[in-house]
């Protein structure tokens, strides 16, 4: 028979993490990458802020979305800041978004028995101008995708991205590439579904557009319930 | 015909009967996890006006961190006179306060008469107390009967306490707050359904767990209102583009028709009478 109250010792711990919700969404399209984040911090049943966005902007050309403990993302992100300017003073030239992608796994990984609680994707521009979009896990393993979700609604957002995008379990569907605005357009979409079901998500939309231009931020409000 | 009894003491002590099953189906799920009940982490709020009772709720219902309704009924009929809110764990509070309904019912009917608000705590206490906790329902009780006007609130563990306005709910707190603020003894119907909205949105915009719609519930001697939904979300999903599939985009794989061979056996005629 279960024990419902249990009467023995007790071990209450300190937990150095802490999870702070949020989605993270990256597309690479031929020559654009979007980075997309809501913009709620929130800890347990309440809201921290309602303007946090998860989308850094790194370079001229790559943009990173961290979400996960919002501490960890703090100091990765300065971490990855100071390494870039340290590139930049020893090789006089700014670091390509594969360079930054390796770097941050080697950053993670040196953290491999202490991870970073941070869910990483960094979306930019490769050296050839093609959209790249690189997605890591809290210890440093990497892929180079197409699209990628990541944060507390990834489950529900990575599905219907593979069959927009990938036009995964489709049948007889024309595979037409993905143009910058049905990109957005299917980014905002997205996150207004994710936030209807998904209690850690909401309150704004933060979208990073990056092209060989620069980069574009565009806000749009999601529920705030 | 003797008066069958109308409601049965229940026997003494706890009744643990599905304890040893429980456990029994908890190691069938071993490595994997068990399935986690639907709580339905909400903000509802009671309070006593002049004429009667206001009770509100938010209309949202989280399985862990998903949505899982966005328009469901936290207000349950007790009898005409009683209406009650729930919180905690969905399936308790529902059958909870249709167990008590039934039971009143049969009240009703037997002695000719409405219930009164304490029969219907004591009912609830009594039940929830024998369940020492395992029932997970917070529930705040509202009613008008011919002594008056009242809100009671029972706890899981079989708590009760009688009180002019109250809050539950993980979006109590934020309730709370409005309601402390803005109360007073015998207010207007308008000025205590303001109230009751104003706390239930709190407890939406503050809580995680609460979001979606607003019900409210007036209760007076004259009869019930339930207005659901008393206010609408304001933030309706204006998604852009249309996500339809054509007939066919699935693949069907095999297709396999087996004609059901049937014979007739035996033919019969009945004639409905209609008047």
């Amino acid at each position: 028979m279960k024990d419902y109250h249990y009467t023995g010792a007790v071990e209450n711990r300190f937990s150095p993490y802490a999870f702070n919700g949020g989605t993270v969404l990256a597309v690479a399209g031929e020559d654009f990458a979007i980075v997309a984040s809501d913009t709620r911090l929130s800890e347990g049943y309440s809201i921290h802020s309602r303007d946090s966005p998860k989308c850094y902007k790194l370079t001229d050309t790559t943009v990173i979305g961290c979400s996960g403990f919002h501490g960890d993302c703090l100091t990765l992100t300065k971490i990855i800041d100071a390494r870039l300017k340290m590139y930049k003073h020893s090789n006089n030239k700014t670091m390509t978004s594969g360079a930054i992608a390796a770097m941050l796994s080697t950053i993670l990984y040196s953290r491999r028995f202490f991870p970073y609680y941070v869910y990483n994707i960094i979306g930019g521009l490769d050296e050839e101008g093609k959209g790249a979009v690189y997605s890591f896990d809290p210890v440093g393993s990497y892929q180079r995708d197409t699209y990628k979700a990541g944060g507390s609604a990834s489950a529900m957002l990575q599905p219907l991205l593979d069959n927009q995008i990938g036009f995964k379990n489709m049948e007889g569907v024309q595979h037409v590439p993905l143009t910058r605005e049905k990109a957005v357009q299917l980014v905002k979409d997205v996150f207004i579904s994710a936030a209807e079901r998904d209690v850690y998500t909401g309150d704004a939309l933060r979208i990073c557009i990056i092209t060989k231009e620069g980069t574009k931020e565009e806000t749009i409000p999601l529920r705030k319930d | 015909m003797a008066l069958s009894t109308v409601l049965e003491t229940p026997g003494a002590g706890f009744n643990f009967d599905n304890a040893a099953r429980n456990a029994a189906l908890e190691g069938l799920f071993e490595g994997g996890q068990t399935p986690t009940p639907l709580k339905t982490g909400t903000t509802i709020a009671g309070v006593v006006f002049k004429d009667g009772v206001v009770l509100g709720a938010d209309t949202r219902a989280t399985s862990s961190d998903v949505v899982a309704d966005k328009m469901c009924a936290k207000i349950h009929y007790i009898s005409p006179n009683i209406y009650c809110c729930g919180a905690g764990t969905a399936a308790d509070t529902e059958k909870t306060t249709d167990l008590l309904s039934s039971n009143l019912s049969i009240f009703s009917l037997n002695s000719g008469r409405n219930p009164r608000m304490v029969m219907a705590v004591n009912i609830l206490q009594d039940m929830l107390y024998r369940y020492h906790g395992q029932i997970g329902a917070n529930l705040i009780l509202g009613g008008v009967d011919c002594t008056g006007n009242h809100l009671y609130t029972v706890g899981p563990y079989g708590s009760v306490n009688k009180v002019p306005y109250l809050a539950m709910g993980s979006g109590d707190l934020a309730a709370l707050g409005i309601l402390e603020d803005g109360f007073k003894h015998d207010l207007e119907l308008e000025k205590a359904k303001e109230l009751v909205r104003a706390a239930i949105h709190a407890g939406i915009m503050s809580d995680l767990g609460s979001g979606n719609n607003i019900d409210i519930c007036v209760i007076t001697k004259e009869g019930v209102d339930y207005i659901r939904p008393y206010q609408e979300s304001e933030y309706k999903d204006d998604r852009k583009m249309k996500y339809k599939y054509r007939p066919g985009t699935t693949a069907v794989l095999t297709e396999k028709v087996i004609p059901l061979k049937l014979e007739v056996v035996q033919e019969t005629v009945q004639k409905m009478e209609t008047v």
